[in-house]
């Protein structure tokens, strides 16, 4: 008996399905769909081999980048994209700690945490770009329909993890300041709002560094911002200009994204 | 004065406190106005008052939605489907060596080789798959192709960062007893770190698979391929109700995909 055992070799369990059925199955499925999805890509292959040429400029464009030619319209880009993303971080937060608060369930009565709910809802379902379709349709071109986008999208962003934060907070506490004889504005400023402000000021940051990189794409449609300046540089097929501007992207990004460790890590 | 002790008043902050706090305030208020009055010089304000009555006006085009446009929204639907689950393979394949680079418990060298994998990161994670879109359909040429690779790109940092971290934080006991059995470079990583970040390894792709299901449907605004073609088309002709019927068809899309992905990443976590 023990020979046996032995003698047999250990094999590596299966990882995820144990049933063999069920393996195969689920297997073969996807073996199928990827082949289905691969023969729906139709590639015009004398396209991307005349595109190669294209695709070294950019390439060498990326590695020599020419800041200097197109720098007045990347400066005026920057510029808005900066701006925007500012304002639009400061008014998004503003609206989204009263709905962040309303949405937690420990905190609102029913219906008003139905409401802030049903925004959150909807302000996360829709990306950035269809949110600034229609606000370009609505306020014409320009950073100032890229700033309600951007405010608009981090409503959803900040209130929903704001509203979790404030429902998973130390109940101990909030009930020590509720017996002192809190009303509900003392129990908000003084068991609440130490609790979370970190995090808040975490996710803010966060959501700074987000928003410019949004800031990045939403020009495309016609929202400011250096997106804008992008997507002229490319068309005019000036791949050392496009260089330039997604460097000057690259870095800002990690700039924003060091120091908010940075601060993260101070404020916690 | 001199006998009467000043009973001291509890107060929330120490006085270098509170004006830390009101100094933090003041700056953060005049950064925002100086930023809003440099936004909004160019702005041409009749456009922004005349705004309810556009909106209106373009509530009224977009209602009711063509229904009968559904037909030929189908097999653009199938596409974004394949664009987000092709590109979320695509970025996998290469994240995952990138992020067995990155983490420093597997990384081969710290000083050379870690920063380079962490700059790809960066690099693909600061630029949205729109941009990547762009700059592919001017090198490939519109079409399916230059939508997967856009979401590949732009799906390495995001996992690649994700499964470095959690690389990271695995438990050294479990590596150093395969070690001790004289296992291999490849049969530590096979046997006592890929077992460990193999849960958290399928979160991270459904959930990137979920977030590219969401980024396909839009990447057709720039000619990359799926439903983003019909939206780009029905919007340069004015055809708003096609615009609604798009609207609904990508929001039901996104909410399908959330509601799978939550499924899934519940099954396996």
């Amino acid at each position: 008996m023990s020979a046996e055992i032995a003698r047999r070799r250990w094999r590596r369990p299966p990882i995820l399905i144990q049933s063999r059925a069920w393996r195969s199955i689920i297997y073969g499925g996807a073996l199928i769909y990827f082949l289905l999805a691969i023969g729906s890509i139709q590639v015009n292959w004398v396209r991307v081999y005349e595109g190669l040429e294209r695709g070294w400029r950019f390439i060498e464009g990326f590695l020599v980048p020419d800041f200097t030619s197109r720098w007045g319209d990347i400066q005026v880009g920057l510029v808005e994209s900066l701006t925007m993303t500012v304002t639009s971080t400061v008014v998004g937060i503003a609206i989204s700690v009263p709905i962040g608060i309303g949405a937690a369930r420990n905190l609102a009565p029913a219906p008003v945490y139905f409401l802030c709910r049903a925004i959150i809802a909807v302000s996360r379902s829709f990306q950035e770009i269809i949110i600034a379709i229609l606000f370009v349709a609505m306020f014409g071109f320009g950073p100032f329909a890229g700033f309600l986008t951007l405010s608009f999208a981090t409503i959803g962003f900040l209130a929903k993890l704001l509203a979790e934060d404030i429902e998973d907070i130390d109940e101990s506490q909030a009930e020590a300041i509720r017996a002192t004889g809190a009303d509900w504005w003392q129990l908000v400023n003084y068991a609440v709002q130490p609790q979370v402000m970190p995090r808040l000021i975490g996710l803010s940051l966060y959501r700074l560094d987000i928003n410019f990189r949004e800031s990045a794409v939403i020009g495309i449609v016609g929202a400011g911002g250096i997106g804008a300046t992008l997507n002229t540089a490319i068309d005019r097929y000036e791949y050392d200009s496009a260089g330039a501007i997604l460097i000057i992207i690259i870095l800002i990004v990690m700039l924003a994204e060091y120091s908010s460790s940075h601060v993260r890590k101070w404020v916690q | 004065m001199s006998g009467a002790r000043v009973t001291p008043v509890w107060q929330h902050r120490t006085p270098k406190g509170r004006l830390l706090l009101w100094g933090g305030w003041l700056f953060l208020a005049a950064l925002f106005v100086y930023c809003w009055k440099v936004m909004t010089e160019g702005t041409i304000w009749a456009f922004v008052y005349d705004a309810p009555s556009q909106a209106a006006d373009l509530g009224s085009r977009m209602v009711p939605p063509r229904w009968s446009y559904m037909d030929r929204l189908w097999e653009p639907l199938w596409d974004t489907l394949n664009i987000a689950t092709l590109g979320t393979l695509l970025g996998i394949v290469i994240a995952v060596p990138v992020a067995f680079l990155a983490a420093r418990n597997t990384t081969p060298s710290a000083r050379l080789v870690r920063p380079l994998a962490l700059l790809i990161i960066v690099a693909s994670r600061s630029i949205n798959s729109l941009i990547w879109a762009l700059l592919l359909v001017a090198i490939i040429g519109p079409g399916l192709l230059a939508g997967v690779i856009a979401i590949g790109l732009r799906s390495i940092g995001f996992v690649a960062k994700l499964l470095y971290e959690s690389i990271e934080e695995i438990d050294a006991t479990q590596v150093e007893a395969v070690r001790a059995t004289g296992a291999s470079g490849a049969q530590v990583i096979d046997y006592a770190i890929v077992p460990q970040v193999l849960p958290a390894f399928f979160g991270i792709a459904v959930f990137r698979w979920d977030i590219n299901i969401r980024e396909s449907t839009i990447l057709g605004l720039v000619g990359a391929g799926g439903i983003g073609l019909q939206l780009q088309a029905s919007l340069n002709v004015l055809a708003w109700p096609q615009v609604t019927l798009i609207f609904i068809v990508i929001l039901a899309t996104v909410v399908l995909s959330e509601w799978v992905s939550a499924k899934v990443r519940h099954a396996i976590i």
